[in-house]
């Protein structure tokens, strides 16, 4: 398989421990993957024996099957641990529940959690490759893998692409992955939100635009990302009502012809309709949406494959 | 009983030079050039450097209550081993020192077990809740030294206004903990870029400068005596040089960690580098080591803050703030600082001794004739590194583990008594 790249026990924290020629190699083991999804039968049995822990602290119903259904396709075994019916609720530490795992024989710990850096705990508890399925607004690197993904499949190359993503970057551990993965593949990011929901010194520590005006950010974007609105902003003192930002940051016909015509249109989902973007948009020729999820199945098929070592099947 | 202590260089008189030490009892009976008395004892610091031994301001010793952090006994041990005399607690314990009888305890507990000399800093509110007046005036008979919530921050103003009033009226300091709840919220780190990048929520520096501004504000309208601790941002230096240059009574001190290390620290999710205030943009780092060399800030203080491994042994932003400072303080500081000419040895000791105890009125900090026998004698060229398994503190959470540090304190001396000896 790979000759110049080693995956092999190597965990996924964030995109920044992976360069550009690693992501295009996941790119492209991930595309293999995709033709199996395709098949009748959607199984092949290179991780035969070996044992995946789903590992949700945090509640995640569609990145956690994303991840089973991954792991299961490739005949590993799963488990799968969420909080409110383990002993974490119970007041256990992370650290005690990831030595209990491990001593049950875990080869590979996908972990969902809402504190930033847990992943990086449970490979120093465990001694096993741990692939971060979002740690609070941290990281969220399988997102932006398979977001990145759908790009590429769709135009190609990411180089020299203008993509916009809107919404609540504060506390999106999305935008912050892909910011890192897609500037790797030499697109240009702009990030377009209301100021009190958009990070200090981002330009500074990702090399991105930031604008706050939608028909500027969106100008000759090649793909616009929405990002989930969230209710509670608002009672957070972040931004007056849903009402007032959709007026100025919803993705609809009419404010989807400041980007390029054709431009992609992409959503990590779920999706609030009506408040960050209209189903006129969402349900378009334009968007991929629906394409992201399925090829969200894929790129963790690849990255499982690449870091426990699968056999080509 | 006498010692004498030969051949040292000697911190006398703000200045570095060769004296010989006579103490008899638990006084310094004698500093000359030469002295040739018999003693009992004889140490030879040939090559060595001797300092008044270090006076702490701000620590937490967490006895009573929360025993299983640190306790009198290993909270002194490990000031002695990093050479101070004389330290000061903090009232957040377990009850809160809020009333003589815990002053008392605590005074007790140390005078029987301690290492050193251990100076109690009571409440300013009872239970540090920030909503009545605690019982100063009874704690300053059973001997506090200052008033502070450390770890809370009196957030109503007109409250914080009758605790000055109040304290002023028995002439005691008060130190404040300079947060504003709704700025800093839940945040873990700096609001800088480290704070962007993990995804971390953030405590941006205004929460601090905000009750400095207003702190100065009700001192000098009730006179009172204001010590500002753990200062860590570049604006609230501007703050405090104002109230300085109007003739304010305020003053301040920095923590070794807010000296040498910045935001950048955290960036592996190292519970050991999350502290209140936290560590700050190296823009605020070098200001802070300005105004140290500047004599802007008065004193350094460790805020040595002991917890637990299994606390600290957390996810980031649920593992509890703070540092380990005692037996970092002085090799870090000295490696960092003094070793790479940015501050002199003589400000650094001026620092940790005579500013810290002329600030609390303390009897310590200086070397003379007739002063307290309390000193420490280090080997600067001596190589440290600070591991876990030799701390003789009961918690290990300092950033500084493992890192090799030069500058070795050989043996401290309290009260004529040897407390420490490498």
């Amino acid at each position: 398989m790979n000759d110049n790249f080693n995956f092999i026990n190597r965990s996924v924290f964030d995109l920044d421990d992976y360069s550009a020629a690693e992501i295009m190699y996941i790119l492209e083991a991930a595309k293999g993957m995709k033709e199996i999804n395709l098949r009748e039968y959607k199984k092949i049995p290179t991780l035969r024996g070996k044992t995946v822990c789903t590992l949700f602290i945090e509640n995640s119903t569609r990145t956690r099957m994303s991840f089973e259904l991954a792991a299961n396709r490739l005949s590993a075994d799963v488990v799968s641990f969420q909080e409110a019916t383990s002993a974490l609720s119970k007041g256990e530490s992370l650290q005690d529940t990831v030595y209990t795992l491990n001593a049950m024989g875990i080869d590979l710990y996908v972990i969902r959690h809402s504190s930033p850096g847990s992943p990086q705990l449970v490979n120093r508890y465990s001694g096993k490759p741990v692939i971060n399925g979002g740690d609070g607004r941290h990281a969220h690197p399988t997102q932006a893998l398979l977001d990145i993904f759908s790009i590429w499949e769709r135009i190609g190359s990411l180089k020299g692409l203008k993509i916009t993503i809107v919404g609540d970057i504060l506390n999106s551990r999305v935008v912050r992955s892909n910011l890192i993965g897609m500037k790797k593949l030499g697109a240009t990011v702009t990030v377009c939100g209301p100021r009190t929901l958009m990070p200090g010194q981002m330009e500074e520590v990702y090399g991105c635009k930031v604008e706050y005006d939608l028909k500027t950010a969106l100008k000759d974007a090649d793909c616009v990302m929405g990002l989930r609105m969230q209710l509670e902003r608002q009672t957070e003192g972040l931004f007056p009502s849903l009402e007032e930002y959709t007026k100025h940051y919803v993705l609809s016909k009419d404010t989807i012809k400041w980007a390029k015509k054709d431009a992609l249109i992409m959503h990590p989902g779920p999706m609030n309709r009506g408040v960050e973007i209209l189903p006129e948009i969402a349900d378009s020729t334009q968007s991929i949406i629906i394409e992201q999820v399925a090829n969200g199945v894929a790129v963790r098929m690849a990255l499982l494959f690449l870091i426990l070592g699968g056999k080509a099947a | 009983m006498k010692k004498l202590i030969k051949n040292g260089t000697v911190y006398y008189k703000g200045a570095f030079v060769k004296k010989d030490i006579l103490i008899i009892k638990d006084k310094i009976a004698e500093i000359k050039d030469k002295i040739t008395e018999q003693a009992d004892e004889t140490i030879d610091a040939k090559g060595k450097y001797i300092f008044p031994g270090f006076v702490d301001i701000h620590c937490h010793l967490r006895d009573p209550g929360q025993t299983y952090k640190e306790d009198i006994i290993t909270g002194t041990r490990a000031a002695a081993k990093g050479g101070f005399t004389t330290v000061c607690t903090m009232p957040n314990t377990d009850p809160v020192v809020d009333n003589i009888a815990t002053v008392e305890f605590i005074h007790r507990r140390a005078k029987d077990l301690g290492y050193c000399k251990v100076k109690v800093i009571g409440a300013i509110t009872k239970k540090i809740e920030g909503k009545e007046i605690s019982e100063m005036a009874s704690m300053k008979e059973g001997g506090i030294v200052a008033v502070s919530d450390d770890g809370h921050c009196v957030q109503n103003g007109k409250l914080m206004q009758n605790c000055m009033k109040y304290a002023t009226n028995y002439k005691i300091p008060i130190i404040i903990h300079a947060e504003d709840y709704n700025f800093a919220g839940k945040g873990q780190i700096h609001s800088g870029k480290i704070a962007t990048q993990l995804g971390l929520s953030s405590i941006p520096p205004i929460s601090e400068e905000l009750i400095i501004a207003r702190d100065i504000m009700l001192a000098e309208a009730t006179k009172a005596r204001l010590h500002i601790a753990h200062v860590s941002s570049a604006k609230s230096l501007e703050l405090i040089k104002q109230a300085k240059q109007k003739g304010l009574n305020v003053t301040c001190e920095v923590t070794p960690h807010h000296l040498l290390l910045n935001e950048e620290a955290c960036v592996h999710f190292d519970s050991n580098t999350k502290c209140k205030p936290p560590l700050r943009s190296e823009f605020d780092r070098l200001a802070l080591l300005e105004a140290v060399n500047s004599g802007l800030i008065d004193c350094i203080a460790t805020d040595h803050a002991p917890h637990a491994d299994y606390e600290k042994e957390l996810e980031f932003d649920k593992a509890p703030f703070g540092i380990n400072g005692f037996e970092a303080a002085f090799a870090t500081l000295y490696s960092h600082l003094v070793n790479k000419g940015k501050m002199t040895l003589e400000r650094l000791t001026e620092a940790m001794t005579s500013a810290p105890a002329n600030l609390l009125g303390l009897k310590a900090g200086v070397l003379e004739k007739g002063s307290p026998a309390d000193l420490t004698i280090a080997d600067l060229k001596a190589k440290v590194i600070l591991e876990a398994e030799t701390m003789l503190s009961k918690s290990k959470n300092t950033p500084w583990l493992g890192k090799p540090l030069q500058g070795k304190i050989v043996t401290t001396i309290c009260d004529g008594k040897i407390t420490w000896q490498a």
